[in-house]
């Protein structure tokens, strides 16, 4: 309590009582309006929580709830985009790709469903990511970089279990099954290294070249050049998926690591699979 | 005597006031204010003032200016629903809002640099809080008359002529606040459009809700709260007191001169002769022979008021008066020892210096001003209407293609601030053996990408360059981006880098 109330000799004013440092503090009441204006804020607080769902349980007088709010507004959205959309939908890839203003819309909208869908295994700019999961930005296609074929591909997936027109093919485990020894398997790699000029010993390379022949080529070709129609990979040239090192390439020889796409026909609208299928063409590797 | 000691020595000399004595209340009572009305040179320039910034207010949203087709042609626009800022020929964008915040900065230093010369003429003549108090004035002294008029209409009896005058008082002050909330959103929206909307009920939701927000408020503060605004709300006057010193010219009653006050035939007194002119003209209500206050808005009502009546009474103009604290204090000691009369003014208006205005203080504030407006000027000056600005992809950093070459992305944006939408050429400045490629593009009769431009809009385009393949490249390799137009010249350039993996 304040104990020291006087008046300033100089103001004429009354103190607090409070003094520091010598310091004494002059009290300058505020008008009763401003009381009034802070009892007018406490009274327009109380009815704001009245009105608005503001404790737990309170759903409030108005009705209003955010979340309602934020599904009016997403519907109001959709129902914009709606025509759009069924354009979208009822349109080829290829039509999307030569109309401009389906075109933007589908590379808009395509970017937010790659980073919801795709970006996870993809990475967020279609790069990749190591393990297995292919770049998408690059000109190296395992299925077809068409838009045809990206579209089968988003569609129906890779070797999955769910979809019976998903991509599918098998490379056999050569060492694990024993089909080739290890000596063997080490002179095939040294043939596929050869491919790409980066082979280290040329007699290996040749005694690989006749094993290559025999067990490799009907998939992935006489000069290595792959095939689409069953993603069998192109060894001839400088992307590798599982790298390119020897050891690594004998690993996938030995015992192929075979990726897995999951089917999106039935858990995407088709208008977003064309919007995916445009925007995945468009990362740069689109033929 | 210290100019501190001068600011209260008025009050300080009088007599302890045996009501004031008692506890003090907890809430400080309203005392309503009832200025008269007052004729002057002070009151001559705060009219035109008034009407200039009245004038400038309600007038400016009318302006046209004509930006061509499918733009706005008001001349000052803020629109925010595509973001710009149209200020007659200049066209703002929201990433050039620091134009504003500078604009802002120059406004707060001017005012700083004019309190410490002038004191505070921006709360007395400028401010709206005042202009629009002036003008809520006049209106309640047409319809319930002056003074004395008004205060004996509050009194009673409140009949019908109270009531007719107070409703037409109140029904006036209501029709100048709706201008005034309905001016303050055609800053915002097309003036003629939005004010035939508010009119035919189609305005939006918000139009209404500001529009009725600034209308309130300005009845509110100009009509009802008033003095209290400068008092209590406003945290002007709590830190002007650090722009102030002695050297600045203030609205300050010259005790030396009119004390002690008595009758005008009275012997041995002062020139004062305590008429309370200078407090019945007052719009805060005070007392200007009390010393300086915080409730003083330096408005010089009380000057125009007083110098009247030394006019009549055939005295010397400036018993109150724009003066400084120095001169004060210098008076007061000249004439200290003096008794009134005729050899007491002359001696005190003799001690008088004319004021300092070029002092470290307003040297600052008249350099940082200087130099604010400057770079502004430097800002306004080399301010681009066309940029390019280039975007290198992240993820991934570069692509290494199937024959092995390297390829980096690029997002390029041509942000165009003009209504010229010609396209222009893209040229790629890089060591040989560079391509690029532009996604959606026509290249045009050199072979170069030919990239539409959106006017006053931003265009985006993918770009792609790629190095042979088999080459041997640093981590790093600059690039430019150059826009060329027509006529062949570089309208824009950006520099950045490619990258390629470790060698």
């Amino acid at each position: 309590m304040p104990t020291k109330i006087e008046k300033d000799s100089v103001t004429g004013q009354e103190t607090t009582g409070h003094v520091w440092d010598g310091i004494r503090e002059l009290n300058n009441p505020l008008p009763s309006w401003w009381l009034w204006t802070f009892y007018a804020c406490i009274a327009f607080g109380l009815a704001w929580m009245l009105i608005y769902p503001s404790l737990p349980g309170w759903r409030g007088t108005s009705g209003w709830i955010a979340r309602e709010a934020v599904v009016a507004d997403v519907a109001a959205a959709q129902a914009a985009n709606a025509p759009m959309m069924a354009r979208l939908r009822d349109a080829t890839p290829a039509q999307i790709a030569a109309d401009p203003d389906m075109r933007a819309f589908a590379l808009a909208g395509g970017r937010g469903a790659f980073a919801n869908n795709c970006a996870a295994c993809h990475g967020a700019g279609g790069q990749g990511a190591q393990g297995g999961f292919p770049a998408l930005v690059d000109d190296d296609w395992l299925w077809g970089g068409s838009l045809d074929a990206i579209q089968h591909t988003i569609r129906h997936g890779i070797r999955n279990t769910e979809d019976d027109d998903a991509r599918t093919s098998l490379m056999p485990r050569f060492g694990a099954d024993g089909m080739l020894t290890n000596a063997q398997i080490s002179d095939v790699a040294e043939h596929v290294l050869s491919m790409v000029g980066r082979s280290t010993d040329a007699a290996a390379a040749a005694r690989g070249q006749v094993l290559y022949a025999e067990n490799c080529a009907a998939c992935h070709g006489d000069r290595g050049e792959g095939n689409r129609e069953i993603g069998a990979p192109r060894l001839s040239d400088q992307v590798w998926l599982h790298g390119g090192s020897k050891p690594e390439i004998m690993a996938m020889i030995r015992n192929p690591r075979l990726g897995v796409m999951p089917s999106w026909q039935g858990r995407l609208d088709p208008a977003i699979v064309n919007m995916l299928t445009v925007y995945v063409h468009a990362l740069g590797g689109g033929e | 005597m210290t100019s501190v000691e001068a600011l209260h020595r008025a009050k300080a000399d009088r007599p302890a006031d045996p009501i004031a004595a008692a506890a003090q209340p907890m809430y400080a009572p309203r005392k309503h204010v009832y200025p008269r009305r007052v004729f002057g040179r002070v009151r001559s320039v705060k009219w035109a003032v008034l009407m200039l910034c009245l004038g400038l207010y309600y007038v400016v949203p009318w302006l046209r200016w004509d930006r061509g087709a499918g733009v706005p042609d008001q001349a000052v626009l803020v629109d925010i629903a595509n973001a710009r800022i149209f200020f007659f020929w200049i066209e703002l964008w929201p990433q050039e809002i620091y134009f504003l915040a500078g604009a802002m900065i120059l406004g707060a230093f001017a005012l700083f640099a004019v309190s410490s010369l002038f004191g505070r003429m921006w709360c007395g003549f400028t401010c709206p809080q005042t202009v629009w108090t002036d003008l809520f004035m006049l209106v309640e002294r047409w319809i319930q008359g002056d003074r004395n008029a008004r205060m004996k209409l509050d009194q009673g009896p409140h009949g019908a002529n109270y009531w007719f005058r107070k409703v037409l008082t109140h029904g006036v002050w209501l029709v100048i606040a709706a201008a005034t909330g309905g001016a303050w959103i055609m800053y915002f929206n097309d003036a003629p459009t939005v004010t035939m909307d508010i009119l035919t009920g189609q305005a939006s939701v918000q139009v209404y809700f500001f529009f009725a927000l600034f209308a309130g408020f300005t009845y509110l503060l100009a009509g009802w709260a008033r003095e209290q605004v400068c008092t209590y709300m406003c945290p002007w006057p709590r830190f002007q007191a650090a722009m102030l010193d002695e050297n600045s010219l203030v609205v300050t009653y010259r005790d030396w001169r009119g004390e002690p006050r008595g009758k005008a035939k009275a012997d041995g007194v002062g020139d004062c002769v305590d008429c309370f002119a200078c407090v019945h003209v007052c719009p805060t209500g005070i007392d200007i022979r009390d010393g300086q206050q915080l409730e003083c808005i330096g408005c010089g009502l009380c000057v125009d008021a007083c110098d009247s009546v030394m006019g009549k009474l055939g005295r010397p103009k400036g018993l109150i008066a724009f003066e400084t604290l120095k001169n004060l204090s210098a008076s007061a000691a000249a004439t200290a020892t003096m008794p009134a009369g005729a050899a007491r003014f002359k001696a005190g208006m003799a001690a008088r210096q004319v004021p300092r205005f070029v002092r470290p203080r307003t040297l600052f504030y008249a350099g940082a001003l200087s130099i604010v407006a400057l770079v502004m000027l430097g800002a306004f000056l080399m301010r681009s209407t066309l940029d390019v600005t280039v975007l290198r992809d992240r993820a991934p950093l570069y692509v290494r293609l199937s024959d092995g070459a390297i390829r980096n992305g690029y997002t390029i944006k041509i942000v165009n601030k003009t209504h010229d939408d010609a396209p222009l050429a893209l040229a790629l400045a890089a060591p040989d053996g560079f391509r690029m490629t532009v996604q959606d593009v026509e290249d045009d009769a050199q072979g170069r990408p030919l990239l539409a431009r959106r006017a006053d809009g931003i265009a985006q385009y993918r770009v792609f360059v790629v190095t042979p393949a088999g080459r041997r490249l640093d981590q790093e390799t600059p690039l430019a981006f150059r826009l060329v137009d027509a006529q062949g010249r570089t309208v824009a350039s950006q520099s950045t880098i490619f990258l390629a993996p470790k060698p």
